[in-house]
């Protein structure tokens, strides 16, 4: 039997409400004790209040030379940027 | 000794010696993760033992934790006999810490609730800890006993051997019958209905068979315990046997 | 071309990930490198999990605990970081088991004494964290995020060690003589931790063009030196360095001869403890697999009935 383990990837979510974060990976052989030792290596200073943890082999990446078609665009449509407009003074709540 | 006294020992007893255990470990785990998840529940052992210790301490007045901890002989010890059983392989120590950890998660639940505060914050604390460490032994067990046929014969016999040191767990001696009529104590003997539903579940589980009734040994509560033992608080007090007027 | 490219990306200071283009050469360093720095920790459990069970008191041995603990943890970082280059973990560790792979040589000397305890921790994550601290700025991206979490979490591993050597060299005047000489037995292999001469590193070339490295070893060690002796001075222990002496022209400390046969001896076999630190790490492998197996086979049989 080969002795590589699945490895998966885990991300924390530290406190309520914020979004969770990639922190590293952890060796696991089912989904069970992923969890375990992502709470055993990754939250041993209170810094997780929910742990997610997904096998490598899931997670899809974009390339890095798709770089500028995939990314670029978005560069220059300031427009979905808030500070792109100016309000007229006194507005408020706006 | 008070009741009390001797009481809140029995529990800072059982946290110390199976945190000794546990620590142990430490550089000798089947992976490096569970390296770092016994050294876990190792620290989780210690912190409720120096919880418990310096309950004591305030009991009594004039000891510290490290008088406790480090400087009673091996007939002033009343942990159960199941936590100073030895790591032997990975499996029987899970098995012993599956048995103990189901009893424990019991334990705290029902200490939660007595009349003295202090205990009952301890006895909440340590259930939160003892939960997890239900769920880690729980988990590990599953997987030896359901795992390859060489884990589960090893396993098996790990339960066929430490089986003797079940029974212990539930005994009810004069002291825990004192504080039990004051609400302070747990009535350990309620406990093992419980116990047997848990144990039954996951030996199920893992496909082990539960071993059959046999003597049980006894005699922690007055501190008459295995050889293991001696070994073990030998290594432990050394420096402060070797060095008596230093401060660590 | 590409070479080119890259060359460009490291002088702007960006940071390389795993699925970029970097030269074949800088992946192998980087793979020798952050392999090395994660064995060491592994490693570096042993001679401290020597002391555990001897802790003198309940809180000396929950926060010794705690350190290994943190060093299991980092071990996990670096392999995992490691990885991302293309290897996995269990390669990694059959080199480090066939003697191909290095750990840090300061993990061959043994720890005799409980102040050994307290010099590890003062001097030799110490050591650790002045070289950590440097390569917080390293060029792949996967190893400058994993140093940056492991200084966050080292500072304390120094300052327990600290702590030690201060309680007892003002204790008892045995403890104070443990002290002494634990300090007296790891200065110089401290110091040596942080690797030859620049005069004499063959590799230090690339990993400086790179930014792999930020500073040389002798900038390292003597940031170390200048920051370690005062600490020494505050506790009243001395260390064992004749020569050591402020220049105040250069403005750092003038340090003795390090006596570099003894470290490569260690390095190549002759310490006292290299053999046994990787039949140990062998042994417990060994007898874990068992266990590992097991778990696959459970994690199998659990995946066949889903599908089916």
């Amino acid at each position: 039997m080969s002795e590589n383990t699945d490895v998966w990837e885990v991300f924390i979510q530290s406190k309520n409400g914020l979004a969770h974060k990639h922190v590293g990976n952890v060796h696991a052989t089912d989904k069970e004790m992923a969890l375990q030792n992502a709470r055993d290596l990754y939250t041993r200073r209170n810094e997780g209040s929910c742990i997610w943890v997904v096998k490598s082999e899931y997670i899809i990446s974009s390339e890095s030379e798709d770089g500028e078609a995939f990314f670029d665009p978005s560069n220059d449509k300031m427009y979905r940027h808030p500070t792109f407009y100016t309000m007229p003074d006194g507005a408020k709540n706006i | 000794m008070s009741n009390l006294l001797n009481y809140t020992l029995r529990i800072a007893d059982n946290a110390i010696i199976l945190g000794q255990r546990m620590s142990q470990w430490c550089s000798n785990g089947p992976t490096l993760e569970e390296d770092i998840a016994m050294v876990n529940i190792s620290l989780d052992l210690f912190g409720q033992a120096n919880g418990f210790y310096e309950y004591a301490s305030s009991i009594d007045g004039n000891k510290s934790v490290d008088d406790f901890a480090f400087l009673r002989s091996e007939r002033e010890y009343f942990n159960n006999l199941i936590v100073e059983q030895k790591n032997g392989h990975f499996g029987d120590t899970i098995v012993r810490n599956f048995l103990f950890d189901a009893y424990s998660v019991l334990f705290y639940n029902k200490l939660s609730e007595s009349k003295d505060e202090i205990l009952a914050a301890l006895g909440a604390k340590s259930l939160k800890e003892a939960k997890y460490h239900l769920r880690h032994s729980s988990n590990w067990l599953i997987r030896l006993g359901d795992g390859t046929e060489e884990s589960n014969i090893k396993v098996q016999k790990s339960l066929e051997d430490i089986w003797m040191y079940t029974g212990n767990l539930f005994e009810m001696d004069d002291i825990d019958n004192e504080l039990l009529k004051s609400g302070i104590a747990v009535d350990n003997s309620s406990l093992i209905n419980d116990w047997d539903k848990k144990v039954n579940e996951i030996l199920d589980k893992a496909k082990l068979n539960k071993p059959e009734d046999c003597y049980m040994q006894t005699g922690s509560k007055k501190g008459l315990h295995t050889e293991h033992l001696g070994h073990l608080l030998s290594d432990m007090q050394f420096l402060q046997r070797a060095y008596p007027n230093a401060k660590w | 071309m590409n070479e080119q490219y890259f060359q460009k990306r490291i002088d702007r200071e960006e940071k390389i990930e795993p699925k970029d283009w970097m030269p074949d050469d800088y992946r192998k360093h980087l793979i020798r490198q952050i392999s090395q720095h994660a064995h060491s920790e592994v490693i570096g459990m042993q001679p401290e999990g020597n002391w555990i069970s001897r802790a003198p008191s309940l809180r000396s041995k929950m926060i010794l605990l705690a350190k290994v603990q943190d060093e299991a943890g980092h071990g996990l970082y670096l392999y995992s970081a490691c990885e991302t280059l293309g290897v996995s973990r269990e390669y990694l560790v059959q080199q480090l088991q066939a003697g191909k792979a290095k750990y840090s040589s300061i993990f061959n000397y043994p720890t005799l004494s409980w102040a050994d305890m307290g010099a590890v921790g003062w001097l030799v994550d110490g050591a650790a964290i002045v070289n950590q601290v440097s390569l917080q700025r390293t060029s792949y991206g996967p190893y400058s995020r994993g140093m940056v979490k492991i200084c966050k979490e080292e500072s304390f591993h120094q300052r327990q060690g600290y702590e030690i050597m201060a309680t007892m060299a003002s204790g008892t005047p045995e403890q104070k003589q443990m002290a002494q000489d634990a300090l007296n037995r790891f200065w110089w292999p401290s110091i040596m931790m942080f690797g030859p001469q620049d005069s004499d590193s063959p590799r230090t070339g690339n990993a400086m063009k790179w930014k792999i490295k930020r500073q040389s070893n002798d900038e390292l060690r003597q940031k170390f030196i200048d920051q370690t002796v005062g600490q020494a001075e505050v506790i009243g222990l001395t260390i064992p360095d004749p020569d050591l002496k402020w220049n105040e022209e250069r403005g750092h400390y003038d340090f003795g001869e390090m006596d570099w046969d003894e470290f490569w001896s260690v390095v190549n076999g002759n310490g006292p403890c290299n053999i046994q630190r990787l039949e140990h790490h062998k042994k417990a492998h060994s007898e874990g697999k068992w266990v590992r197996e097991a778990a696959k086979a459970y994690s199998k049989k659990q995946k066949s009935i889903e599908t089916n």
